[in-house]
């Protein structure tokens, strides 16, 4: 039977990645927060991979990091290999890439959730969401509604939220739009939310599927929440469904890693998180093993190809091209004579081994053949066996840039069930969908990241205007900008909006207004330190295999020769301030890079105009009458926020864009 | 919401048939209140009775009728009558079919403008199919070449155009480009599995072909200049030595239109000849034609003058009169210029030949006479080999013709440069995508593409990726 049971400022649906961060992100904005999870244990779980970071993940997670987010420290706390990917590439695509011990990860997080102040944790399912146009609410239940915001124990029919909740009552509203006001659970209880966050990753109505196996469950075995999507779709919000797969996984004790190769973290290790202290992750690290696949498994797959549900359909729905399963990648890339496959720890406390590389949907006898043709894995025995799983998300369209549904109030949603995939994609938007929820609730200037601040920004850009078919996963390619979007200056970035929104302390941006006025300074002095060319100077370049020096020039001219760098000429400046080694990173790549980054700015200066020209919101495009058809649909499906979103939407030429600003022009007398 | 325009669509010269073409929302209003369908009538009060069944009419049909001025039937017509979206413009369209002498449509447009139409601007028409999302913009500027392009030459380029032969020319080089990239990008987001040892002598062989393409886009648009705007032509030489006969000869044969060209002084004339194909555009033919009757003092000023103008000098010489200083000093004004001299052969005495002028210029010399019309032939060849390297087809080769499009082959080509620049630099990969993008990019405004998700899309369909 449904009574009211509490009252919040927020509820968070989900705790995984996404509902982690953003739980967090309104709980210590001050705002009392529920966060539901179908399990406790399910909190910050890592169901597939066991890394934290990647190429242009990476930077996600020290973007969130910048921003105020948990994710990064988390992982600095539990990783137990890291290794900073494309070292030998430009300071760009630097990547940091950890594995963590997946349990500790999961705990660690866990224990920071459960003691936030303002933040409740309920292990219940939330099977529907509540809105202003809902009817469900008998006046008698009301008596039993109780806020949590204090002891002191208060009728909420007292509170004018709820004069909303019949529409009876709303005549004096001249405004119909659809507003959030809570959740309801599998036990019947109402809970009351001004703002609702859907963080339920991939466990709406769930399905994991090997062979013939088929089995109605979330990931690992949890349970699935079945009863969600259908209170969705009835409140008008449009679901689509989607696939990905996880690899089996291998009782080290089974392994012959005498015939793999070790693969090594780094010497030393650069941590996530702004804040830790470089000193405190210099540990012991875990190595992975490096095996390839061969003709043997590729013809094991072929031969059984009909048995596999991805190709017998009997998984319909879309998988990422990016993480492809096994059986698609011999089938797609079958030129290919082998794949590689890496064998990763889960944990130091476990004897799981993950491999990663051979995701799969095979049936079980399949997946004991194939594992066991790859060299070292002859012996192999699996401890689960690798599945694909299905889930409802969202079709994220339905978005505006900010996280909130365009046509409800209040209901914000973030992670895999905004159609991506990865633990970092999912605590960035987790983040951002808290953050501005927060903001909804204060009144405050929601938070947007344009392609030009962060990943983030080009993430989330991405998901609420290009139609995707898969789940969608960070690539450093999917940022035009990102020489000026690198993990080392996520901070210089990103630290100001954190401050804006109040996650980030004063004295944190005092750091960084520190650490700033440094590295310009730094530049400065650079620039007008003159090298004569004694011979001190012409050794020290002989050292470094760089050209003598015919006449004087500048330090920061030497600087600039590929061969050489900041660190490097320290012996030849004698006046070198003694500033931490971030400052110094940073004035060798602006220095080093300076074209490169002023054509990347004056890029983004060309682009931004676009993106600063607004669309009303209300606009009628039947009304734009030269508009192409296929452009005139697409617009009324995205309806986006300004010009450079619409360019964006495919299916949008930028003939319909010439179109679009001319009726603006017209009809506004200017746009923006 | 967009207007309603009118223009005559079929030229404006006398012809069998004249079209009148009416393009926007408001265009059947106008058969409705000018048009009465079958037989002529005496009185169709159209302005009380407008003809309601023209809104009814069907897409793409033809009624057959009379113009009505008031009470006056002005022509016998057709009328063509196309719906929005499926006409040129992308806008309902009215094509009223008259008869083609010159004052009629004048008087059927006029008659239309007084009804609330606007009369369209030069390429309106196009323009709007472009808005409209009917043609690209490539496809755009080519109707645009075709409509102004004076010489048979330029026809074909921007006939050639139109069909897509720049859109694949540019198509093949940016997908060399993206090759390239989707390799990089794919290499880079996925380390462990993708090496990029040794990619930069790759690259730096594979962008070659690339940079040579586009230099010869970019040096071709000077000829595709030449063909749609035609040869700056200066015709030179001292007083009497036959200029005006040049002229005439020239102009004679082609029935020059005579245009005053803004921005120049009152006295530069300009007449455009079509020779051989080749529209020349003739400078200061005022100045020749008056000097006829002046004294003789500006024939050497004219050549300091106008040298260094043209694209093209032509050197008039007569070979009826020796040589004297002036013809000296015109063609040393002339070295180094594309020129031509030209032997003005007379009836009279030859004191001069063709090797008295070779041994003086490395110009071309050639005979004419402006008496029997010859030598044109051989002129129209000569210039052919100067601006277009001889025999060439210019059905073939794609030839820039618009400025837009040679601003971004050259800025691409600057992009491809970097490119190399970069690797010379021994710069780390990801520099090379930073330039091939912009390259790509650049690219892709010519044909009127954005770059959207080619990337992406590429990377996962060439490479394995993943986990």
């Amino acid at each position: 039977m449904a009574y009211v049971r509490e009252k919040y400022d927020v509820v968070v649906v989900g705790g995984g990645h996404a509902g982690c961060e953003a739980a967090l992100a309104c709980a210590r904005l001050g705002f009392q927060t529920a966060m539901f999870v179908i399990s406790c244990e399910s909190i910050a779980m890592m169901p597939c991979n066991p890394n934290i970071g990647g190429s242009s993940k990476g930077h996600l997670v020290r973007e969130l990091d910048a921003l105020g987010g948990e994710m990064g420290k988390n992982i600095d706390k539990t990783f137990i290999q890291s290794k900073m990917l494309n070292k030998s590439k430009g300071p760009a695509v630097h990547s940091l890439r950890a594995q963590a011990d997946k349990a500790k990860y999961s705990a660690s997080m866990r224990r920071i959730i459960e003691n936030q102040e303002n933040l409740t944790v309920k292990q219940q399912e939330v099977t529907g969401i509540l809105t202003n146009h809902d009817d469900v609410l008998e006046g008698e239940f009301l008596d039993n509604c109780y806020s949590s915001t204090g002891s002191d124990v208060h009728k909420v029919s007292d509170n004018s939220e709820l004069s909303t909740i019949n529409p009876e009552n709303t005549v004096n509203t001249v405004d119909n739009t659809e507003k959030i006001i809570g959740v309801r659970t599998s036990s019947g209880a109402v809970y009351l939310a001004d703002a609702v966050i859907l963080c339920t990753g991939v466990y709406l109505k769930s399905r994991c599927i090997y062979g013939d196996v088929s089995m109605h469950t979330g990931p690992n075995g949890l349970m699935a929440a079945n009863y969600l999507s259908d209170s969705l779709r009835a409140h008008g919000i449009e679901l689509t469904r989607f696939k990905t797969g996880t690899p089996a996984r291998i009782d080290k004790r089974t392994i012959d890693f005498s015939k793999m190769e070790e693969q090594f973290g780094d010497k030393k290790v650069v941590p996530f998180s702004f804040s830790t202290d470089p000193k405190d992750v210099q540990i012991e690290q875990e190595s992975c093993w490096l095996t390839y696949t061969n003709e043997d498994t590729h013809r094991i797959i072929r031969d059984n190809i009909d048995r596999s549900p991805l190709y017998s359909g009997v998984i319909q729905s879309t998988g990422p091209r990016y993480c492809p399963s096994i059986e698609d990648k011999v089938v797609r890339f079958s030129d290919k004579p082998r794949h590689q496959v890496f064998i990763e720890p889960e944990g130091s406390y476990t004897n799981e081994m993950y491999i990663d590389g051979m995701s799969s949907s095979m049936p079980e006898d399949v997946q004991v053949a194939m594992y066991r043709s790859v060299k070292g894995l002859e012996n192999a025995k699996i401890v689960r066996n690798a599945y694909a799983i299905e889930y409802d998300c969202l079709a994220p369209k339905q978005l505006k840039n900010t996280l909130e549904f365009k046509n409800l109030s209040g209901l914000f949603s973030g992670g895999q069930f905004n159609g991506s995939s990865g633990y970092e994609e999912a605590a960035a938007q987790g983040l951002i969908a808290g953050i501005n929820a927060a903001m909804y609730l204060k009144g405050e200037e929601p938070l947007v990241l344009l392609r030009s601040d962060a990943y983030i920004g080009v993430l989330i850009d991405d998901l609420v205007t290009k139609e995707n078919h898969e789940p969608y996963r960070m690539m450093t390619s999917r940022a035009e900008y990102r020489l000026l979007l690198r993990q080392d200056n996520a901070d210089l970035r990103l630290r100001k909006f954190g401050h804006r929104v109040g996650l980030i302390t004063d004295e944190q941006m005092e750091q960084l207004t520190v650490k700033e006025k440094r590295i310009s300074e730094e530049i400065e002095r650079v620039k007008h330190v003159n090298i004569g060319t004694s011979e001190k100077i012409q050794n020290i370049l002989k050292i470094h295999n760089s050209t003598r020096l015919e006449s004087g020039t500048t330090l920061a001219d030497l600087i600039r020769r590929p061969e050489l760098d900041y660190e490097k000429l320290a012996d030849i400046d004698p006046h070198r301030p003694d500033y931490p080694d971030d400052v110094a990173e940073q004035v060798n790549i602006e220095l080093k890079y300076e074209g490169y980054i002023e054509r990347q700015k004056r890029q983004v200066h060309q682009s931004s105009k676009m993106d600063m020209k607004k669309i009303p919101a209300d606009i009628d495009y039947d009304q734009v009458s030269s508009l192409r058809l296929e452009a005139r649909q697409k617009l009324k499906e995205f309806r986006p926020q300004n010009i450079g979103q619409a360019g964006r939407i495919a299916g949008v030429t930028p003939a319909d864009v010439s179109v679009l600003m001319v009726y603006l022009r017209k009809t506004r007398g200017g746009i923006g | 919401m967009r207007d309603t325009i009118a223009a005559i669509a079929s030229g404006m010269t006398a012809s069998g048939i004249g079209i009148i073409r009416i393009s926007g929302p408001e265009a059947f209003r106008l058969p409705a209140e000018l048009f009465r369908a079958g037989k002529k009538v005496e009185n169709p009060d159209l302005e009380k009775h407008p003809n309601l069944s023209v809104y009814e009419w069907k897409a793409n049909t033809i009624h057959y009728g009379h113009l009505y001025d008031g009470d006056a039937c002005i022509d016998e017509c057709l009328i063509m009558a196309m719906r929005a979206p499926h006409t040129f413009t992308g806008e309902d369209t009215i094509e009223i079919n008259c008869h083609g002498g010159l004052f009629v449509m004048q008087r059927i447009l006029s008659l239309v403008l007084r009804h609330n139409v606007r009369s369209a601007e030069p390429g309106e028409f196009t323009k709007r199919a472009f808005l409209n999302g009917r043609i690209d913009l490539t496809e755009a500027e080519a109707v645009m070449d075709v409509i102004s392009s004076q010489s048979d030459d330029a026809l074909e380029s921007s006939v050639s155009q139109l069909g897509g032969s720049l859109k694949n020319e540019i198509t093949a080089l940016r997908s060399v480009i993206m090759d390239e990239l989707a390799f990089i990008e794919a290499a880079l987001d996925d380390p462990e599995h993708m090496s990029l040892d040794g990619y930069a002598n790759e690259l730096k062989k594979k962008i070659q072909p690339v940079k040579q393409r586009l230099s010869s886009l970019i040096s071709s648009f000077q000829n595709g200049k030449i063909l749609r705007e035609g040869v700056m032509t200066v015709i030179l030489g001292k007083p009497n030595a036959g200029k005006s006969s040049l002229l005439n000869v020239l102009t004679g044969e082609d029935r020059a239109i005579v245009t005053d060209i803004a921005g120049t002084t009152r006295d530069v004339l300009e007449e455009n000849v079509t020779l051989g194909g080749i529209k020349l555009r003739l400078l200061d033919t005022a100045g020749i034609r008056e000097t006829s009757d002046r004294i003789e003092e500006i024939g050497v000023e004219r050549a300091v003058k106008y040298a260094g103008q043209a694209d093209l000098i032509l050197c008039v010489i007569d070979s009826s009169r020796p040589l004297d200083e002036n013809d000296e000093k015109i063609l040393q004004i002339m070295k180094g210029k594309q020129a031509v001299v030209l032997l003005n052969k007379s009836d009279l005495h030859t004191y001069v030949s063709e090797n008295d002028i070779k041994r003086r210029t490395d110009a071309a010399v050639l005979s004419f006479s402006a008496k029997e019309r010859t030598g044109m032939d051989e002129l129209a060849e000569t210039i052919r080999g100067m601006f277009f390297g001889g025999d060439v087809s210019f059905n073939e080769q794609v030839i820039l013709t618009n400025v837009r499009h040679k601003e971004a082959a050259e800025r691409a080509m600057h992009s491809i440069k970097l490119v190399e620049d970069s690797i010379d630099m021994d710069m780390p990969e990801d520099f090379y995508t930073i330039d091939l993008m912009e390259a790509y990019r650049l690219l892709g405004e010519i044909i009127g593409e954005s770059v959207e998700e080619d990337l992406v899309n590429t990377i996962f369909a060439k490479f394995c990726m993943g986990k």
